[in-house]
């Protein structure tokens, strides 16, 4: 057992070169009819993933109709053509495929799942889906009954009512502003016709982008995408614009009855597509990105026992950028652990970040990255995400370049740049002692 | 079906798998020479594996008095060890490009890394070094006992359903360990210290209670090689103790239970029964059960939907659940969630009339063939995921299971026939094992 202790030092010491990168081969495929995919082949086991993603998601709800595009989305899978909602059902268990929809603020996505053997029967179902989906009264409302309960359920939930209140304070009357599942009223007021327009303004091609892993080629991938979404109208409806951000530094307390406090907190974030972005998102990973290393981790959790997590994360959007963290500590040490967060905010921006933390990041960073491609499924919708963010087709190959070539420089002025300890307010729901909403 | 998983994991504190396993060919198993189990899953695809330690150590064994020492005791082994700071094997993971953690269930603690292929002896060397040789200050007891109680906040105390699940658990189970939550009743926790902690690793941590499960880019002879090597040198622990837990005495008697909290917006009806699991080399049963399950309450097909969602449209969700890898006696559940303006005595009538119904009908051949297809097919699309894989081997030797127990399952579920269910449902669906819960708004409070 002795000589063991030595072999850990050893190794710990020896083996910190960066492991190979998953090799993803991307070919982009355009169909006879002209649409375009990324295809990644792979024919080791009988099955194809297939992301679809429209740009726009419950942000392109009409003025009134708040929720109707997360209704229209749950109800996709309530029956299509001839079939009513249990044989559609019936024929999707049938061939064993799996069709998931989901409604994000910028995007709506369908992800598939089908076997080799009966594909075509597979994207015909999925062809009705999409182009002839039911919307049969009886579906509306029994699928409002399931979103009304879930919207019941979030006004008692503190951390959704955290989410909204902040949400409300950054964006305002924009889209961003409100919960994309709409609010009890507006739910209950939308009408079968609401739910036609909504399926009308989402799927159309000027917004679609499509993701395809495994087993299928690019013939037969081009024939399968004229077939699935040839017939989609070109345009869908107009994207808002730009949302203005408007965080207040300070504290505003909700009060809920319940044990333990849970905070979001804020301030103005970074856009994708800015050139400092590689260097905040390292300084993120290094402030509270998710790893126990993290120094929000170490300080709130590790060291002081405040809290079961606590994570910062950069919320890059399509209409606007704001920088956010979570938190969840016992109501008599909610305020000592806001405090905490507080100063760590503060050293990052005047202190930035030392070369060993620098070079802890970028390894993790680097080395983490090909951990993400371990499916057909989550490689179709990494891929998806990068036509939608407009990144190149080669973009894995040079991303952890990018990485890698952020200096301590880079993230230290961007850490002065960026970090607004004045500008950073907390969303506190619960009682915490000792805390208090701020003036306005 | 919009809410579908946030019901599913109202009733259910741990995951199951729907899908069965055929991979049968990816799988290797060995022992070493101090009893330590192995698990080898490969899928060459990409350059990452997945390196998992499960020890036969849960919540269940806990020692009385001490209910959640398993999972702090979990927390602990990330402080230092003889060779190793506090943090540092979690930030050497990390520097390596990979992500760790842990979790703690009734029957099983488990430690793993996901990392790029050629980092495995690393991972090795500071598993092995964590299973014997921790080294805790009286401040690493005071804080991790603070962040555990945190915990429990977060999972528990901040969320109605799950405490009226811990209520509806303690209820069930008379005299066995699995009434008693994982994370520890709150009075227990905060009396954890040290020698606790200790008592249970030297009891419990030891190869001969261990199973390595390695899925991913590895070769089966290479993980042999480097675990003889690293857990090899580990001497057995002689005195571990046989996992003989105190057993349920005959239930006699139907329960119920009322849980009312102002926090609660959406109030239902769960339903379970105390109902056998897995056993190795005799999961017939346990198939039943699974198929059962499915029939009633596997979606939006499921005769349960069928009835209070379609049909009478009294319940915005229905479902039955039943988790068959387990130690000892396990639960087959119901829940119904009611719609607006039903109660919930009409729900649990509802529930119980179309329960009654279905015996009578007896099983819808097309459905249960549609199922069987689905789970064929889910052993294709399995191997997609071999960690997934994995996970179900490491529970299944947690659980009593073997190897082959693993690889059998997805023929027997093939086999059972629609009598088997409906004779397995008069069997154990007992109103005498039963508890019922109501989740209630506590109106006087909530005004």
């Amino acid at each position: 057992m002795m000589g063991f202790k030595h072999i850990v030092a050893a190794l710990v010491t020896c083996l910190f070169a960066l492991p190979a990168l998953a090799e993803v081969k991307i070919k982009e495929v355009t169909s006879p009819g002209g649409i375009t995919a990324w295809l990644v082949e792979d024919h080791s086991i009988p099955f194809t993933a297939l992301e679809l993603r429209f740009r726009g998601g419950t942000s392109l709800d009409a003025p009134g109709k708040r929720g109707a595009i997360y209704l229209m989305a749950g109800l996709l899978e309530e029956g299509a053509g001839d079939l009513m909602a249990q044989d559609y059902a019936k024929a999707l268990e049938a061939l064993a495929a799996s069709f998931s929809y989901d409604t994000g603020k910028d995007t709506t996505s369908i992800s598939a799942r089908f076997l080799s053997e009966n594909r075509d029967d597979a994207i015909a179902l999925l062809r009705d889906t999409i182009h002839q989906p039911r919307f049969d009264q009886v579906a509306v409302d029994r699928v409002r009954g399931q979103v009304l309960s879930g919207l019941r359920s979030d006004a008692k939930d503190p951390n959704d009512i955290a989410g909204r209140a902040f949400a409300a304070m950054t964006y305002g009357d924009h889209p961003y502003g409100t919960d994309g599942k709409g609010t009890i009223d507006s739910v209950t007021a939308l009408t079968r016709q609401d739910i036609v327009d909504a399926h009308r303004s989402v799927f159309a091609r000027d917004q679609l982008y499509v993701g395809a892993v495994g087993d299928i080629n690019a013939e037969q991938l081009g024939a399968m995408l004229d077939t699935l979404l040839g017939d989609l109208p070109d345009t869908g409806a107009p994207i808002p614009g730009p949302a203005t951000v408007t965080i207040p530094g300070g504290v505003t307390v909700i009060d809920f009855d319940t044990p333990q406090s849970v905070a979001l907190f804020g301030q103005i974030g970074i856009d994708r597509d800015d050139p400092r972005f590689f260097a905040a998102y390292v300084m993120n990973q290094i402030l509270g990105g998710g790893s126990f290393e993290s120094r929000l981790m170490t300080e709130v959790r590790e060291k002081r026992g405040l809290t079961y997590g606590v994570y910062s994360y950069l919320v890059p959007r399509d209409l606007a950028a704001i920088y956010m963290g979570s938190v969840a500590s016992a109501n008599d040490k909610m305020a000592q652990a806001v405090q905490v967060i507080r100063d760590e905010w503060n050293r990052m921006a005047t202190e930035g970040v030392t070369e060993k933390e620098l070079q802890d990041a970028k390894t993790y960073l680097t080395g983490a990255y090909p951990l993400r491609f371990d499916g057909n499924g989550p490689i179709a919708s990494i891929m998806v995400g990068m036509q939608v963010q407009g990144l190149p087709i080669d973009y894995i190959a040079t991303r952890n370049d990018k990485v890698n070539a952020v200096t301590l420089e880079d993230v230290n002025t961007l850490a002065a740049e960026l970090m607004d300890p004045d500008g950073l307010h907390f969303t506190v729901v619960g009682r915490p002692e000792g805390l208090e909403s701020s003036p306005e | 079906m919009i809410k579908r998983i946030a019901w599913a994991t109202a009733i259910l504190s741990t995951s199951w798998a729907t899908a069965a396993i055929a991979s049968d060919e990816l799988v290797s198993s060995f022992e070493l020479n101090n009893g330590m189990q192995i698990v080898v899953v490969e899928d060459h695809r990409a350059p990452v594996v997945q390196h998992m330690v499960w020890y036969r150590a849960g919540s269940a064994d806990e020692p009385k008095g001490q209910s959640g020492v398993a999972h702090y005791l979990e927390h602990l082994l990330f402080k230092a060890t003889d060779t190793l700071e506090a943090g540092e094997l979690s930030a050497t993971v990390a520097a390596n490009g990979g992500r760790d953690n842990a979790f703690t269930s009734h029957d099983y603690t488990v430690y793993f890394q996901r990392v790029a292929s050629d980092r495995l002896e690393l991972m090795m060397s500071m598993e092995s070094d964590r299973m014997v040789n921790i080294r805790l200050t009286e401040e690493n007891i005071v804080t991790e006992r603070e962040v555990i109680l945190e915990e429990r906040n977060q999972r528990t105390d901040n969320n109605p359903r799950a405490l009226f699940r811990e209520q509806s658990n303690a209820v069930q189970y008379h005299n066995h360990r699995y009434g008693v939550p994982i994370i520890g009743w709150r009075h227990e926790m905060e009396t954890l210290d040290m020698a606790d902690a200790l008592s249970f690793y030297g009891t419990y941590y030891a190869p001969n209670n261990a199973i390595l499960v390695v899925s991913g880019d590895v070769d089966p002879d290479e993980v042999k090689s480097l675990a003889e090597q690293y857990y090899g040198v580990i001497p057995a622990n002689p005195d571990l103790p046989q996992r003989l837990r105190t057993e349920e005495p005959p239930q006699t008697a139907a329960r119920r239970l009322t849980y009312k909290d102002a926090r609660v917006a959406q109030p239902y009806v769960q339903r379970s029964y105390l109902a056998p699991e897995r056993d190795s080399g005799s999961q017939e049963q346990a198939a039943a059960l699974f198929l059962l399950a499915e029939l009633l309450g596997g979606g939006t097909t499921s005769y349960l939907a069928n009835a209070l969602q379609f049909d009478q449209q009294t319940a915005v969700y229905t479902g039955a659940f039943y988790s068959g890898m387990s130690l000892d006696d396990t639960t087959f559940s119901f829940l119904v969630v009611p719609s607006e303006g039903v109660s919930l005595q009409e729900a649990e009538d509802a529930l119980d009339q179309t329960y009654a119904a279905f015996l009578e009908d007896g099983v819808d051949a097309e459905q249960l063939d549609r199922i069987k297809l689905q789970l064929r097919a889910s052993e294709i699309y399995a191997r997609d995921n071999v960690d997934g894989i994995a996970n179900r081997y490491g529970r299944a030797l947690t659980s009593g299971l073997t190897v082959e127990d693993v690889q059998a399952w997805p023929d027997i579920l093939q086999a059972v026939t629609a009598e088997q269910i409906i004779a397995t449902a008069k069997q154990v669906i007992q109103p005498e094992v039963s508890v019922t819960g109501w989740l209630m708004r506590d109106e006087e409070i909530t005004q």
